[in-house]
């Protein structure tokens, strides 16, 4: 008996080794952790429960048949993040350089399709050099089982991709596909075809980090939403969002205790709204005065900034936080920000977080560029995923909200629950000697009568209280107190329940 | 008494003659320009007069403006502050005219002591000590040499039309003033083209000490004490402190003497202050009389229990001082430090902007109160006060049209050790965000063992921090207890996050007693064992470090007793851990399980990126210009572009001989700080 007991730990012992010791000290010679070291800083202390340890390829090609370490290139399970369950993959690029073969590919659907079934967040730690080559198609197979997986699961429970090293060719969908791609900088890429093939096929001299490293993909291509100094960063950051999302999609997001006065008062947001309404200020500042403990976990900071996206807490319950940012393009709407916030509405939407929107834009961008790239369907897109989001909606309007973007940010007009302003907002068509231009086009060539319309257009439209009027604005709020309004108001939608029309699924334009 | 008083200034010194007036039962008026619609002295005064647009000399020194609205108000007096036309004549002469009471001296006086050769000859005259010298023209090095002997050595040989040290020779014995004259001469007809040269005594070890004077119209004088300044940068006081260390009662009172009668000799009368100079030998100098309140007169207020607005105003509307140089008593030791807008990091480079957070240490008196002019009783030990005179408020702005000056804070108590801790735990409590600010090395200053013993000239600053300021290094014993507190904070915030809901029952995180703190360097493992009234910290020597305090996560300050001491941090988040700010320390520290901290040490130290290469932008702004083009060769000192802050063009140069690569930023683009504009090859 006691030697078969020996056996299983012998075997685990085996299992743990994964690549060796030499691969690991390569591994660790980069800059990153093992899979499993990663897993053990991604989970509670003690709390992971491996699945499929003992999983061997059953490949026969290229004398593969010699060689079948135990876990092959992944390891799964399950385990918590402060007592709440999640599911993990993570590739051991120590065995095989991580590459994804057939079992690879089912033991990663095995964890998803219990996550699915059992209602908890799938992160998965992405370290691979991509398709197991010796197993062909039936490497390819298993790609395309685990993107059916992360398109089955998108909505029902949150999906979280780290790269921690390569991701190339095929395998970038699977993280393209979930909810969130975080990147460690300087030792993770991805991209669908790498340097070589580029220089091949385009003659273009790129490097790999050029090419898809985490400043390429936060900044330029948007693909990644985060990115953190080295692996010990990034799995606490991870384990900081998890913190803030539901388990899935049946259940309201998690609340937690918190040490913040929910009517706390701060009088310095009496000032915040520069006295020039062409001079721009932190929106930022807002957002972390109005969270509790002043804690903002950002999405997509170094992408489209003027725009911001990301979760605070109020009353220790989840939020996630859409503001126009003046001090970029003036706060204004473009292709790349009503994309970034459509996505994080919509992502907000599927999983009951309610949204907060401040509100300072001066409209859409203008130009050829955007018009050109289709300005009009993307600007839908952000549209759309504010009317159709069905969670409490609080919008805060602290200073301009001109034409169409003013309807896009969350207005009344598409089932907002509570619209307030601030006494410095100003609700029109567009800013008033814009307007007044075209109101009084005769006298265009008169500086000084355009001048007094202008005057005028400003007394009676650069306010909140013509919107108030019409009741577009629930209530005119002081500045000081947008903490403790926004906090009461979605305390009073914690039961709020609005259903869309049954559709198979809406066409929303991509 | 006046029914009504303005105020011609801003900022915290109008501040402080309102609170002072109002106390009197005053009505106060202030003036304001268009940067100062919302600034703290409007909002306190009962009525404020818009005077201009922001720049003072299209607001708050047109003589004409502040007149104008003198009269709309109906001020019986004026209170001048200090700076602007506090020493104007003219301004006090169109006072008089006007039949307004000037808070302030005589014309006279303000003439007399305006011109800096005039007062000269008016302090010898009333038997003043002034630097002694010789202003004729000296022959020959024998005379020269005779000249020395007279005046004392050491002296120094300095050339009539000299500046920036050339043609200036120190000498200290009867040979060098023989070279020194020599050489000086033979440097000044080379740069000069003018070889006269004086001799005047060479202040040796100088400090900075001033004495208060406070006279009324009608004969009667007395000082206050003195105050001690010498530490400044660049002439700009940052650190003043009253009494001196370094006086005693006989320098005192000779000093305190001769300033009353210089005051006397120009029939002064209000509170005014004689600037001296003061060797290491107790010898005293005559620098300048200042006639209007000084920017540090806090400080004697504080040791004297004397309200200087108070008797300014009452001898101002002509009512005799009421005590003698008798009544005057110097009661324990007050020190004032100066927080500017100014980036200690960025060689103390102006810093403008909107005040994210001001929230300044709560202002308390628990020694003996000044209750009418005069302190009750005696000071008890362990008592002390903290003032902060202050012109701003959170959400407010600091422009960059006035003085970057924000704050005076001030502590007291029974003695200088005792002034200076609590200076060291206020300046610690003083949370200030959104702008660059001094607060480290006002920290750094208060710990620094000369400062601490007394020990300073005015050349401190250039002499301690040659290279400029680049934070603090804290000893091991300070990192100890940081990291103590910031293991049983850390702790605290895991446990809260481990009662989110949502969590499998039965199988919650259990958070562990074992961590490892790593901070400026170092790491220490430490076992943490919480309880009722705080935690125990155990070192891995055995040591026991016991935490208590009321921090929550989320509080930006926690006042932390750590054996008994008080421990006060700014707290910031960083991932992992805190951005802990003490002491002028600005630590990243890391809170680790120990297998988390044995997976840190694994990964890579990254170098921060090599920016020689590369413009960055030193301030948030708009570019206004770029001068070159990619491919350009720029020379050391050509201008590369310009960066409007706040209206405000700054053009940044090049440092060195470069070729332009890339440029990143246009005209009309707006950059943070450390934005890349342009790139080097």
């Amino acid at each position: 008996m006691k030697d078969i007991l020996t056996e299983l730990e012998n075997r685990r012992e085996r299992a743990r080794e994964g690549g060796g010791q030499r691969r690991i000290d390569a591994q660790h010679g980069r800059g990153k952790l093992t899979a499993r070291e990663r897993i053990e800083l991604l989970l509670d202390e003690g709390s992971f429960e491996e699945f499929d340890m003992f999983v061997a390829h059953r490949c026969t090609d290229f004398g593969m048949e010699q060689d079948r370490p135990y876990g092959d290139g992944v390891v799964t399970g399950w385990g918590t993040v402060n007592g709440r369950m999640v599911y993990v993959f993570s590739q051991d690029f120590t065995v095989f350089g991580g590459s994804l073969s057939e079992t690879h590919a089912q033991k990663i659907c095995k964890i998803m399709d219990m996550a699915v079934q059992n209602g908890a967040p799938v992160i998965g730690l992405n370290d691979s050099g991509g398709a197991r080559i010796q197993e062909g198609v039936a490497s390819l197979a298993g790609y395309a089982d685990v993107f059916q997986r992360n398109i089955m699961a998108s909505g029902v429970v949150p999906q979280i991709s780290v790269i921690m090293g390569p991701c190339a060719g095929g395998a970038v969908y699977s993280p393209a596909m979930t909810d969130f791609i975080f990147m460690v900088k300087d030792t993770s890429y991805m991209f669908v075809t790498g340097p070589d093939v580029v220089k091949t096929v385009t003659n273009e001299v790129v490097t790999a980090e050029e090419l898809g490293g985490a400043s390429t993909h936060t900044k330029k291509s948007s693909v990644a939403d985060g990115a953190f100094e080295n692996d010990v960063e990034a799995l606490a950051e991870v384990r900081r969002l998890v913190d803030f999302l539901p388990l899935n999609n049946r259940e309201k997001p998690p609340v937690r205790p918190f040490f913040d006065e929910p009517g706390r008062i701060d009088n310095s947001l009496d000032t915040l709204i520069p006295e020039n309404a062409n001079t721009p200020y932190d929106m930022k500042e807002l957002i972390l005065k109005v969270a509790d403990e002043g804690d903002f976990y950002e999405i997509q900071q170094e992408h489209a900034k003027n725009i911001i996206t990301g979760f605070m807490r109020l009353e220790g319950q989840t939020v996630g936080v859409v503001a126009n940012q003046p001090m970029v393009l003036a706060g204004c709407l473009d292709i790349d920000s009503s994309k970034k916030a459509a996505r994080f509405v919509r992502f907000c939407d599927c999983f009951e977080i309610p949204i907060l929107t401040f509100v300072d834009v001066p409209g859409f961008l203008p130009g050829t560029t955007q018009e050109y790239g289709g300005v009009i369907k993307h600007g839908a897109k952000l549209l759309f995923a504010y009317g159709e989001a069905t969670v409490p909606k609080v919008t805060v309007i602290t200073r301009k909200a001109y034409g169409g973007a003013y309807d896009v940010m969350a207005s009344k007009h598409l089932r907002g629950d509570f619209n307030y302003a601030w006494p410095t907002a100003e609700i029109a068509v567009m800013g008033a000697k814009g307007a007044t231009e075209i109101i009084y086009r005769a006298d265009l060539g008169d500086a000084e009568k355009i001048a007094q319309h202008t005057r005028v257009y400003e007394d009676r439209f650069a306010n909140p209280f013509v919107a108030a009027e019409r009741g577009f604005i629930d209530e005119v709020i002081m500045p000081h107190s947008t903490r403790r309004r926004v906090c009461r108001a979605f305390a009073s939608l914690r039961n709020k329940k609005l259903e869309n029309p049954w559709k198979k699924h809406n066409n929303i334009p991509l | 008494m006046f029914k009504k008083i303005l105020i011609a200034n801003r900022g915290e010194i109008a501040c402080r003659v309102i609170k002072t007036a109002r106390k009197m039962g005053i009505q106060t008026v202030a003036i304001y320009s268009d940067a100062d619609r919302q600034a703290l002295h409007v909002q306190m005064a009962d009525e404020a007069i818009h005077i201009g647009p922001p720049p003072a000399n299209q607001s708050y020194i047109v003589i004409d403006k502040v007149m104008a609205a003198i009269k709309e108000s109906g001020a019986e007096a004026v209170h001048p502050g200090y700076g602007f036309l506090s020493e104007n004549p003219k301004f006090a002469q169109a006072l008089e005219a006007a039949g307004v009471a000037f808070v302030g001296p005589p014309v006279k006086a303000i003439e007399a002591m305006g011109d800096k050769i005039t007062s000269k000859k008016i302090a010898q005259e009333a038997g003043v000590s002034t630097v002694p010298g010789y202003m004729g023209l000296i022959e020959d090095a024998e005379e020269a040499v005779k000249i020395s002997n007279q005046i004392g050595y050491p002296v120094m040989i300095k050339a009539s039309a000299g500046g920036g040290g050339k043609g200036m020779r120190i000498a200290w014995n009867d040979t060098e003033a023989r070279e020194g004259f020599q050489s000086s001469k033979n440097e000044a007809a080379n740069s000069f083209g003018d070889d006269r040269i004086f001799i005047e005594k060479f202040v040796t070890q100088p400090r900075h000490i001033e004495i208060q004077v406070l006279c009324d119209a009608h004969g009667n004088g007395i000082y206050l004490g003195e105050r001690e300044c010498s530490i400044q940068r660049r002439n700009q006081k940052v650190v003043e402190e009253a009494p001196s260390p370094f006086l005693d009662e006989a320098t005192r009172k000779a000093m305190g003497e001769q300033a009353v009668a210089l005051a006397k000799a120009v029939g002064y009368a209000s509170a005014g202050t004689v600037e001296f100079i003061v060797d290491g030998q107790k010898n005293f100098y005559f620098l300048e009389m200042n006639t209007r309140l000084q920017v540090e007169h806090p400080v004697t207020e504080l040791i004297t229990g004397v309200d200087l607005v108070e008797q300014m105003i009452r001898v101002a509307n002509g009512e005799p001082l009421t005590m003698t140089q008798d009544d005057v008593k110097l009661t324990g030791w007050a020190i004032e430090n100066r927080l500017y807008a100014e980036d200690p990091y960025r060689n103390f480079l102006p810093s403008i902007g909107r005040l994210i957070r001001y929230r300044p240490p709560e202002e308390m008196a628990s020694g003996p109160l000044l209750v009418n002019g005069k302190w009750q009783g005696e000071a008890p030990e362990g008592g002390h006060a903290v003032r902060n005179d202050t012109g701003v408020y959170e959400g407010g702005e600091i422009s960059m049209y006035y003085d970057p000056m924000i704050a005076k804070l001030c502590t007291w108590a029974p003695t200088r050790a005792e002034a200076i801790e609590h200076m060291r735990n206020a300046l610690d409590g003083f949370e200030l965000e959104g702008i660059g600010h001094n607060l480290p090395f006002l920290s750094a200053v208060m710990d620094h063992p000369k400062f601490v013993s007394g020990d300073m000239t005015t050349a401190f600053i250039a002499e301690e921090y040659p290279e400029g300021f680049d934070g603090v290094d804290l000893p091991v014993e300070a990192l100890r207890k940081i990291a103590a507190s910031a293991a049983a904070m850390y702790r605290v915030a895991e446990i809260r996050r481990t009662r989110i809901s949502g969590r499998m029952d039965n199988h919650e995180r259990k958070v562990g007693e074992d961590w490892v703190v790593s901070l400026q360097g170092e790491s220490f493992p430490v076992t943490v064992k919480a309880d009722q009234g705080g935690s125990s910290v155990a070192f891995e020597d055995g040591a026991v470090l016991r935490v208590a305090s009321g921090w929550t996560p989320g509080d930006q300050l926690a006042e932390i007793d750590v054996d008994g001491g008080k421990l006060v941090l700014k707290v910031g988040k960083i991932s992992g851990g805190f951005r802990l700010r003490t002491r002028g320390a600005d630590l990243k520290v890391h809170v680790r399980t120990p297998r988390a901290a044995e997976l840190a040490a694994l990964m890579p130290e990254k170098l921060p990126p090599d920016t020689s290469k590369l413009l960055l932008c030193p301030m948030p702004g708009l570019i206004v210009k770029v001068n070159v083009e990619v491919g350009d060769e720029v020379q050391e000192g050509q201008p590369l572009c310009t960066v409007e802050a706040m209206k405000m063009e700054n053009i940044l140069r090049a440092e060195k001989k470069a070729i332009v690569s890339k440029i990143n930023a246009a005209a009309g683009d707006s950059l943070a700080v450390d934005d890349v504009i342009m790139e080097f090859e």
